[in-house]
C-alpha cells in the first residue's frame, strides 16, 4: 500500500511532516549537511542510507533540535522548528539510537514511562508498550543491564514510541545487533509502522535493510542527497551511480550465496 | 582517665558543630562549583587546580593563616570581624574539604555514558530535569565517596581549631602533649577517630542507599547522621551565659595560672572557658580584640612583641611603660604584676664550668643551642645575640618539655629555659647571669581585655593575686605538672597554688 516515493495521500492539513529547506549543518568548516532540501510525505518509511561521514545521523538530528542548522529551515508539520520550544517538539518525537541510551538506573517501566512522566501525563500500561515490542510483561521491574542488547533496543523502541508522537526518527538502531535480532527488529518496526500510522526515518548503512524496509531510500554523500528513489527504481538501476555502487554489495553476495548452492 | 573523658562532652559538641558547618558550606560552595566544572573543562582545570594548591598548604599553616588575613579584613570594614575562634577554624576547613568534594563531582558526572545523556535530551528533558532525574543520581555514587572523603579529613583536621582559640578534640591532645598526660592525648584522638569512623559508616550507608536504588537504606543513612548531629550537639543547649575566657599560651606555667584565674572567677560567680595553646603575638591581639577576656603575660615579651620597644629598662619602669602604652593604644588593662618573674635565661648542665652568657659566648660555637618554639624568631634573641656576639654551633626548636629533655640528653648544650620553671631546681641547672642586661625583665602579668577593664566585680576577683605569687611556689607548682613521676594536672597545681596564696 506504500506510496513508494509517489503522489501520497494529504496529511491533516495537506503538509509533509518534516521538511527541510536549504538546511546546513558545518562543523569546524567541514559540511556534514550540504544546504539540503527535501519532503517527508506523512505515512512514509524513508531510508537515509550512504557512508559512514556523509551526514546522515545529522541530517536526523537536525529535526527533533538536537542538532541547528546554520543556514535554512527545518519544518515540523509545517512549523518552523526554530521556533518551538525543543523540550515539546522532541517529547513529541520519537528517537532511536544506535547506543539505545537507557536510563541504568531506572527499570524498564520507569524507561519506557519516561515522556508521559516529563510531560505530566502520569503513568501509561507498561504491560501494552511492552507486548507491542514482543516483550513479557516480566521485564518491568528489571534494570536495563539485566537485559540482552535487543531486548534493550525493543525497550527503546517502546519509550520513543511512549511520547504517542506520529513521527520516529531511527539512528542505525540495529548496528550493533545480531543478524537474526536485526532482521526480526526491522520488521518488528515496519510493521509497528503500519499499524500505528507513523511517518518514519532510519538512518542505515545497510543497503539490504533500507530495500527490504522502506518505501523511499535517499542516499546522501558529503552532506548532499545524491539519489531519492524507490526500493524498486534502485534495483533497476535507475536511481544513480551512488546508489548502484551501494546496491552492487548485497546484490554481489545473494549471487555468491546462490553460487554456492549446488 | 575519668577526669580526661569528662572533659570530652562539650568538646565533641563542639568539634562536631565545627566539621559540620565546615562540610555543609564545602558542599554548598563544591556541589555547584563541580557541576559547572564538568561542563566547562577550562573552568574545572582551573577550580580543580586551586583547590589542589590549597590542599599542599599543611592544614596547621591554613589555619593560622587565616588569623592575619580576618585581621587585615576586619580593619579594612572598621572592626567586628572575629579573627580568632569559630571563623578562621571554619574557613580553613572548608577549603580543605572542597577538593575531594570537587574532583569528585567532576568525576562523576563525566563518568556517565553519553548516550544516557544524548537520550536524556531525546526524550526532551529540561536542563532541570536532566540534572535532577539522570545526572545527579548517576553521579552520587562517585560524588559521595568524595564526600567520605570530605567528612574524614575535616573531622580530623577539626582537631588543629585549638590553635586558634576554637574548643575541639584538639583540646586535650595539645594541652596533654604539653603537660605528658597522655591519657588525655589519647581521649582527644580516640574521641576524632570514632566522630571520623561513625561518620564515615554512615555516608557510607547513604552512599549503598543511592548506589542500590534503595531509598530506605539511604534515608535511614541521613536520618542517623542527623540525630548524630543533634545529640553531639546536646551540650552546647545548656544557654549561652556570658561567660568568660581566658586565654593560655602553650605551655605549663600559662595552664596552672588559667586555671587559677578561673577558680577565682567561679568563686565570684563566673562562667568560664579557657582557650589554650595560645601563641605570644596572637594571645594579646586576641585580648585587645575581646576575644578572651583575660590573660597571663610576661613584661619583656609584651615590651619588645607588641609594643615593639628595644632595650631593657628597669622593672618598675618597664611596668609603668606598659600601664601607659595600654591605656593609650589599646584600650587593655594591666591588672598588676603577680609577683614573680619567668625570664628567658640560658641554662646548662651542672659542671660546665660556665657561669655567664658572656662565658657561654666563648664556647659557643662548638655548642648546640636549644630553644623552645618562638625563642628564635623573638627580638630577646636578636638583641642578646648582638649584645654577647653568640655564634652557635647550630641551633634546634623543640616545644618546651622536650628542650629539657634535650639538654639532658646532650642533644643540646645550652637550652632557653625559663626561670619560673621548676625543673631547673630539680635538674640543678645552672642559669647563666646576664651582666650586660641584654635580656628585659619577664615579669608575670595579669591583663585584662578593653571591656573587662571596666567591669569592677572581675577585677575585684582578680586583684588578690597581684604580688601574691612567689617564684618559689611558681616553681613548685610548675614541676608538680613537668616532672615525669607522680605527675598531677594543671588543675591540682592551680588548687595547691590558690591555697598558697591566700592571704
Amino acid at each position: 500500500m506504500s506510496g513508494a516515493g509517489g503522489v501520497q495521500v494529504a496529511g491533516r492539513e495537506g503538509q509533509p511532516v518534516l521538511a527541510y529547506e536549504q538546511a546546513s549543518r558545518r562543523y569546524a568548516g567541514v559540511s556534514a549537511v550540504d544546504y539540503v532540501s527535501l519532503k517527508i510525505e506523512r505515512g512514509s518509511f524513508v531510508a537515509l542510507v550512504g557512508p559512514s561521514g556523509s551526514g546522515k545521523s545529522t541530517l536526523l538530528r537536525l529535526a527533533n533540535r538536537l542538532d541547528l542548522p546554520d543556514t535554512g529551515r527545518v519544518l515540523v508539520d509545517g512549523k518552523d522548528i526554530a521556533h518551538v520550544d525543543p523540550i515539546q517538539l522532541r517529547r513529541g518525537i520519537g528517537y532511536v539510537f544506535q547506543n539505545i541510551g537507557l536510563f541504568p538506573h531506572l527499570t524498564i517501566a520507569e524507561n519506557i514511562g519516561i515522556i508521559p512522566r516529563l510531560a505530566g501525563r502520569g503513568s501509561i500500561d507498561v504491560r501494552a508498550a511492552l507486548e507491542r515490542v514482543g516483550l513479557s510483561s516480566d521485564l518491568a521491574d528489571r534494570l536495563p543491564a539485566q537485559l540482552s542488547g535487543g531486548q534493550q533496543q525493543r525497550v527503546g523502541i517502546a519509550r520513543a514510541l511512549a511520547g504517542e508522537g506520529k513521527l520516529l526518527l531511527m539512528d542505525e538502531p540495529f548496528g550493533a545487533l545480531d543478524p537474526v535480532t536485526r532482521d526480526r527488529l526491522g520488521q518488528m518496526v515496519r510493521q509497528l509502522h503500519d499499524d500505528l500510522g507513523l511517518s518514519t526515518m532510519l538512518v542505515t548503512h545497510d543497503m539490504a535493510e533500507a530495500l527490504l524496509l522502506a518505501d523511499r531510500i535517499l542516499v546522501m554523500t558529503e552532506g548532499r542527497i545524491v539519489a531519492d528513489a524507490t526500493p524498486r527504481e534502485i534495483l533497476s538501476g535507475q536511481a544513480g551511480p551512488e546508489a548502484d555502487a551501494l546496491v552492487a554489495v548485497p546484490r554481489a553476495q545473494t549471487k555468491r550465496l546462490a553460487d554456492l548452492l549446488p | 582517665m575519668r577526669d580526661a573523658l569528662a572533659q570530652l562532652p562539650p568538646l565533641i559538641a563542639s568539634h562536631v558543630l565545627l566539621a559540620a558547618a565546615a562540610m555543609a558550606l564545602a558542599l554548598v560552595i563544591g556541589l555547584p562549583l563541580g557541576l559547572a566544572s564538568a561542563r566547562r573543562p577550562r573552568l574545572a582545570a582551573l577550580v580543580v587546580g586551586f583547590a589542589s594548591l590549597i590542599q599542599t598548604v599543611p592544614s596547621l599553616a591554613l589555619l593560622a593563616l587565616f588569623y592575619p588575613l580576618l585581621l587585615a579584613l576586619s580593619a579594612l570594614i572598621g572592626g567586628g570581624v572575629p579573627a580568632l575562634g569559630f571563623l578562621p577554624a571554619l574557613l580553613a576547613l572548608t577549603l580543605y574539604a572542597l577538593l575531594p568534594i570537587i574532583r569528585n563531582v567532576v568525576a562523576g558526572l563525566k563518568a556517565i555514558d553519553p548516550a544516557v545523556l544524548q537520550a536524556a535530551d531525546a526524550v526532551g528533558m529540561t536542563p532541570g530535569q536532566r540534572l535532577r532525574l539522570v545526572e545527579a543520581p548517576l553521579a552520587a555514587p562517585v560524588a559521595m565517596a568524595g564526600i567520605r572523603t570530605a567528612a574524614v579529613w575535616t573531622i580530623g583536621a577539626a582537631t588543629l581549631a585549638t590553635t586558634v582559640g576554637y574548643p575541639s578534640l584538639g583540646n586535650p591532645i595539645f594541652a596533654g602533649l604539653q603537660i605528658e598526660r597522655w591519657d588525655l592525648v589519647l581521649a582527644g584522638c580516640i574521641a576524632a577517630a570514632l566522630l571520623a569512623l561513625v561518620t564515615d559508616a554512615l555516608l557510607g550507608l547513604i552512599e549503598r542507599g543511592i548506589g542500590r536504588r534503595r531509598r530506605g537504606l539511604a534515608i535511614t543513612g541521613l536520618g542517623l547522621l542527623i540525630l548524630g548531629l543533634l545529640l553531639a550537639g546536646l551540650p552546647l543547649l545548656r544557654g549561652p551565659e556570658r561567660t568568660v575566657t581566658i586565654g593560655a599560651k602553650n605551655f605549663s606555667e600559662q595552664y596552672i595560672l588559667a586555671r587559677l584565674i578561673g577558680r577565682r572567677l567561679e568563686q565570684a560567680g563566673y562562667q568560664v572557658t579557657y582557650r589554650e595553646g595560645l601563641g605570644s603575638a596572637v594571645a594579646f591581639r586576641a585580648l585587645a580584640s575581646g576575644d578572651i577576656d583575660v590573660y597571663v603575660e610576661y613584661s619583656g615579651t609584651l615590651w619588645a612583641g607588641a609594643m615593639g620597644r628595644t632595650g631593657a629598662p628597669a622593672r618598675q619602669a618597664m611596668l609603668e611603660g606598659i600601664a601607659r602604652w595600654m591605656a593609650e593604644g589599646p584600650k587593655t588593662l594591666l591588672v598588676g604584676p603577680l609577683g614573680f618573674e619567668n625570664a628567658y635565661a640560658f641554662a646548662v648542665r651542672p659542671g660546665s664550668g660556665l657561669k655567664s652568657i658572656a662565658d657561654l659566648a666563648a664556647r659557643a660555637p662548638s655548642l648546640t643551642l636549644g630553644a623552645d618554639l618562638e625563642f628564635l624568631d623573638r627580638p630577646e634573641w636578636h638583641a642578646v645575640r648582638e649584645a654577647y656576639g653568640l655564634r652557635f654551633k647550630g641551633t634546634r626548636a623543640y616545644s618546651p618539655t622536650f628542650m629539657y629533655r634535650a639538654l639532658e640528653t646532650g642533644q643540646a648544650d645550652a637550652i632557653s629555659a625559663f626561670s619560673s620553671d621548676g625543673r631547673i631546681a630539680a635538674d640543678h641547672l645552672v642559669l647563666l647571669t646576664d651582666p650586660k642586661q641584654a635580656m628585659p625583665h619577664y615579669d608575670a602579668i595579669l591583663l585584662a581585655s578593653p571591656e573587662r577593664a571596666k567591669d569592677s566585680r572581675f577585677l575585684a576577683a582578680l586583684r588578690p593575686l597581684v604580688n601574691a605569687i612567689s617564684v618559689e611556689n611558681m616553681r613548685a607548682a610548675n614541676y608538680t605538672v613537668d616532672r615525669d613521676a607522680d605527675k598531677q594536672s594543671p588543675e591540682a597545681a592551680a588548687r595547691w597554688l590558690d591555697q598558697q596564696t591566700h592571704r
